[in-house]
């Protein structure tokens, strides 16, 4: 049953649950969708297939004896490969973590098992999630199911490609600037980045730990919601994590009626550096919002061209703080130890063959941001955009119940496209970023295609801890706007 | 305050070694101009920075969270030197072996 691949994880759970079909049927139609076409697509690192077929006889039991189940149990998902789960690698797409297996599980992947979901396997990222097209992986690229010489974005490109390629109906992701929003964006399917402290950062690989924040991926808006209810809540392990209920996504996925709500579009983000396709998706999305009864109104907030730079300061400092933990003492890589060599020069040759370029550069960019004579100027700096970015949010939220903009300002690039310079590259995430600065919970949803027949997403900011507004948004997009669907995914339709 | 953007490759290579990372040639000339290209790109940052902005180190308004101080089962410790690049082992025990930690040769 090859369609049971192009069902929504609400729809295979209720299947799952009435017993018109198994776990274990769904689970296998996922891993054969995966070894039918992930050799063209690479989403996955790891194919966990013996444990994820178990895993689904053991939740079939468990209906069979009518024991209760969660609202996704038996639905199988896909997982970042930068989340612990005990028993496979955890590689962060790192030769420093290759075969690395955690002895703990994330929170998040803890979560997922309790609810009776099925794991399938860890999905390709760029290494330690620094990157915007899954390039910097040390395992290969990933590629995007509607055009496979194109990114599917990054860092989480595996688990976004996956939804495309039909390989998992839903995934974990983690934000750090935009990776779970910008290969939402340019692989037409959802991302949401919850409130930061919304979900558990417990277990999941740090890279910047003032903005990461984990968070689900999926082809509808109402599966996500339901895997960010799964995922979402407090825990006392994260010092970070907030002590509140989940804001009730799954009701507001259910909700997509816009009347009388105020959206603030983003004067700043358009114009120059933005491809018009992208452009022309956006502002017909606004306008179908605008038809369905919602105020619109420009807002300017004049400090969102600086959270780039602000971000290329605050990320790595923080980064190279995090990477440190990679000493090749207790876990991980570890070369050129001879007996001779001292702790520093085996330390120094283990991080110097184990991590990639992109992952030095950033150490080396925070080392220096952070270094004496510099502090001042750079980090602290980017600390103080930091508090004005908030209050360009603080203002606009004053007088609208969300932004919106563009979630990317392109569409997908081709793997290998060389760039004008690095900082070109960066500005994948120009739009994402501002929202990982304040913490603020925000989204990207499919908006159709741009001239050049790739996706192009819509991006949808709200409060801290309204997580709910950016999913009753999304799902009035997803009722307005036609849905678009992958090459790859038409192919096993 | 104004900022030196200008990276040569003998500032990578100190800031390699302070970050404790060995780098090729290649990669110190190579890093030195990318990163002198993202520093110029960040100059705004430091010019919008007034001095009576206060700074914001993290988006929640967090100060210190505690727990009660209670003992929990830890890691099953033969399942962490199970990813122990190298260990030693005498009867019970087991530790991390580390490479010589002091200036001599060992």
């Amino acid at each position: 049953m090859s369609s049971l691949t192009s069902l929504t994880a609400a729809r295979l759970a209720a299947l799952i649950r009435t017993g018109e079909v198994s776990s274990e049927e769904v689970t296998r139609a996922h891993l054969d969708q995966i070894a039918a076409v992930d050799d063209r697509v690479h989403a996955f690192l790891h194919v966990d297939t013996d444990r994820a077929l178990e895993v689904a006889r053991r939740v079939d039991a468990k209906r069979r004896a009518g024991a209760p189940l969660g609202p996704l149990a038996g639905v199988p998902v896909a997982v970042k490969d930068l989340f612990a789960y005990v028993g496979a690698p955890t590689t962060c797409g790192s030769r420093m973590l290759e075969n690395w297996c955690p002895p703990y599980n994330a929170a998040v992947t803890e979560r997922v098992l309790a609810a009776d979901m099925v794991i399938l396997g860890k999905t390709n990222l760029d290494e330690f999630a620094m990157g915007s097209s899954t390039e910097t992986s040390a395992f290969g690229p990933t590629h995007n199911p509607w055009d496979l010489a194109r990114v599917p974005g990054g860092s989480g490109g595996g688990s976004a490609a996956a939804l495309a390629a039909l390989e998992a109906p839903v995934a974990l992701g983690s934000d750090t600037g935009g990776s779970i929003r910008q290969p939402a964006a340019v692989t037409g399917t959802v991302g949401i980045k919850p409130t930061y402290g919304g979900v558990s950062r417990y277990g999941a690989v740090a890279m910047a730990s003032s903005l990461d924040q984990p968070g689900p991926c999926a082809r509808t808006v109402l599966d996500a919601a339901l895997l960010h209810q799964v995922i979402g809540g407090y825990d006392p392990r994260d010092a970070t994590s907030i002590d509140a209920p989940v804001p009730d996504v799954v009701a507001a996925a259910q909700s997509p009626d816009v009347a009388g709500m105020k959206i603030g579009v983003v004067k700043e983000f358009g114009g120059e550096g933005f491809e018009p396709g992208v452009e022309r998706r956006f502002h017909e999305a606004v306008a179908a919002l605008a038809g369905a009864g919602a105020e619109i109104v420009e807002v300017s907030c004049p400090y969102f061209p600086l959270a780039l730079g602000a971000y290329y300061l605050i990320m790595p400092s923080e980064v190279s703080s995090n990477m440190a933990r990679f000493d090749a003492m207790r876990y991980g890589r570890r070369v050129g130890d001879d007996g001779t060599r001292s702790v520093e020069d085996v330390m120094r040759a283990s991080r110097g063959a184990g991590f990639g370029a992109e992952v030095k550069r950033r150490i080396i960019l925070g080392t220096y941001a952070l270094s004496s004579g510099y502090y001042d100027a750079y980090y602290g700096s980017a600390q103080k955009v930091r508090t004005l970015i908030i209050q360009d949010f603080r203002a606009a939220f004053s007088t609208v119940d969300v932004l919106m903009s563009p979630s990317t300002p392109t569409t997908a690039i081709r793997i290998g496209e060389p760039l004008t310079d690095l900082m070109a590259g960066y500005k994948a995430d120009l739009c994402t970023i501002p929202s990982n600065l304040a913490g603020i919970p925000a989204g990207s949803f499919p908006a159709g295609l741009s001239d050049n027949g790739l996706p192009v997403g819509v991006q949808v900011m709200a409060p801290v801890l309204a997580d709910d507004r950016v999913y009753r948004v999304g799902s009035a997009l997803e009722a307005l706007l036609e849905p678009r669907f992958a090459p790859l995914t038409k192919e096993a339709r | 305050m104004e900022c030196p953007v200008a990276l040569t490759s003998t500032d990578v290579a100190r800031l390699a070694d302070l970050a404790r990372i060995d780098l090729t040639v290649k990669e110190l000339e190579q890093f030195a101009g990318e990163l002198g290209v993202v520093l110029d790109a960040v100059a705004q940052v430091s010019a919008a920075a007034r001095p009576d902005i206060v700074p914001t180190s993290h988006a929640l308004n967090l100060t210190n969270v505690f727990r009660d101080d209670v003992v929990r089962p830890s890691m099953p410790l033969a399942d962490v030197f199970a990813m122990a690049p190298a260990v030693e082992q005498d009867g019970d025990s087991t530790w991390f072996r580390v490479p010589r930690i002091l200036g001599e040769a060992a």
